[in-house]
């Protein structure tokens, strides 16, 4: 995370720093879920989803999105290409 | 002519923000305005409102004293020295928190909406009994914060409540808004508390030392024609009493000012 600096290198306004702060800590104190079972949940549905079909592991996202006061639960779940051997 | 009373409630979760504070100038500008107005302090134990509105020194009777039946709810009702239409019914200051209950303070609201058009209440802080109470007898809630990070994720927590509790959308004031310090990128802006919070703003109210001067002589500053911070009050209180004020960019709104108006009311069901 670059929390301590912008693009330019310069250091990042305390306001700025606030309102990221406070984004992330609002979504979790809403969903009543501590930021640290976002990982338990991102392993636990890969586990469940790779007993039916080939997930890349690596590029699974999983986040609480906002629409208002509103949340949901966004995954983006990218699928392996199925690796059909060569048939003649 | 009979009236029927909406009974507002000032609340924040955090403590310090403000409410009493807002309390004292929404009611007193709500009375200069016409208004028939009651605020209550419910801050059992730590009574506050009556200094702040200068009325102290009349006390006799208070809520607990209505609540235990000592008094008549008139007795307890102090009028105030400017407004003829603005009454103080004051905290108890030494019995336990536990002597109002969430009833009496709707009992007590439904004698008075009969003959008055506001009927304001003084939340304490945090969410223990003294915070059900003030929200029981409330048609709406007005949440004060500060551009703080705790301050302001107390209020989505009490938001949170407000709604689940059907005493919802609340409505926010933001108040010791420094320009200075949201110029320089050191306080959160206006904007910024309006997008994390998604609720509808109805106030804001600069930092202003003359709040505390106007605290020390007991005469809200809503009262001060010719104070800006004055006049973020009395803006509340039209909005409340349902007109529509714009926001000034002296208020705070600063460059950020265009970007409010598209927040101010965020859309239904969001
Ligand atoms: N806009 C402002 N500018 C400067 N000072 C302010 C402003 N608003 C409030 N204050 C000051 O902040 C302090 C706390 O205000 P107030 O007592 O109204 O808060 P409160 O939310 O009622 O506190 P509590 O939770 O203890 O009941 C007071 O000293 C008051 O004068
Ligand atoms: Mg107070």
């Amino acid at each position: 995370m670059r929390n301590f600096t912008n693009l330019f290198g310069g250091k990042k306004k305390s306001a700025t720093m606030a309102k990221e702060r406070l984004r992330l800590v609002l979504i979790h104190d809403r969903a009543s879920l501590p930021p640290g079972v976002m990982d338990q949940l991102r392993d636990e549905l890969i586990e469940v989803i790779s007993r039916h079909i080939e997930v890349d592991r690596d590029a699974v996202r999983i986040e609480i999105v906002q629409d208002g006061r509103n949340q949901h639960l966004q995954a983006e779940i990218p699928i392996k290409p199925a690796r059909v051997p060569l048939t003649d | 002519m009979a009236k029927t009373a909406r009974v507002i409630t000032i609340t924040s979760g955090k403590g310090g923000v403000g409410k009493t504070t807002a309390t004292a100038n929404i009611s007193a500008a709500l009375a200069a305005l016409g208004n028939k107005v009651v605020c209550i302090d419910a801050d059992i134990g730590l009574r506050n409102l009556d200094v702040v509105l200068g009325l102290e020194n009349r006390i006799v009777y208070d809520l607990v004293d209505v609540v235990e039946g000592r008094c008549k709810l008139r007795q307890a009702m102090i009028r105030d020295k400017r407004l003829e239409d603005l009454y103080l019914i004051p905290a108890a200051q030494t019995r336990d928190k536990n002597a109002v209950s969430p009833k009496d303070m709707i009992r007590i609201c439904d004698e008075l909406r009969k003959e008055y058009d506001f009927i304001i209440i003084d939340s304490p802080a945090g969410i223990e009994r003294g915070f059900k109470n003030a929200i029981a007898p409330a048609d709406e809630i007005v949440i004060v914060t500060n551009p703080e990070v705790s301050a302001v994720r107390d209020a989505d927590r009490i938001i949170g409540i407000v709604e689940a509790d059907q005493k919802g959308p609340a409505k926010l004031v933001i108040n010791r808004i420094n320009m200075e310090m949201v110029e320089r990128g050191d306080m959160l802006a206006v904007a910024d508390v309006l997008e994390l919070l998604a609720v509808e703003l109805i106030g804001i109210v600069p930092e202003d030392q003359a709040v505390l001067v106007s605290t020390n002589r007991g005469a809200p500053i809503a009262l001060e024609p010719k104070s800006k911070t004055g006049q973020a009050f009395r803006d509340v209180a039209r909005r409340l009493a349902g007109e529509e004020v714009a926001f000034s960019t002296a208020n705070g709104g600063g460059n950020f000012f265009g970007r409010i108006s598209k927040l101010i009311r965020p859309k239904a069901g969001s």
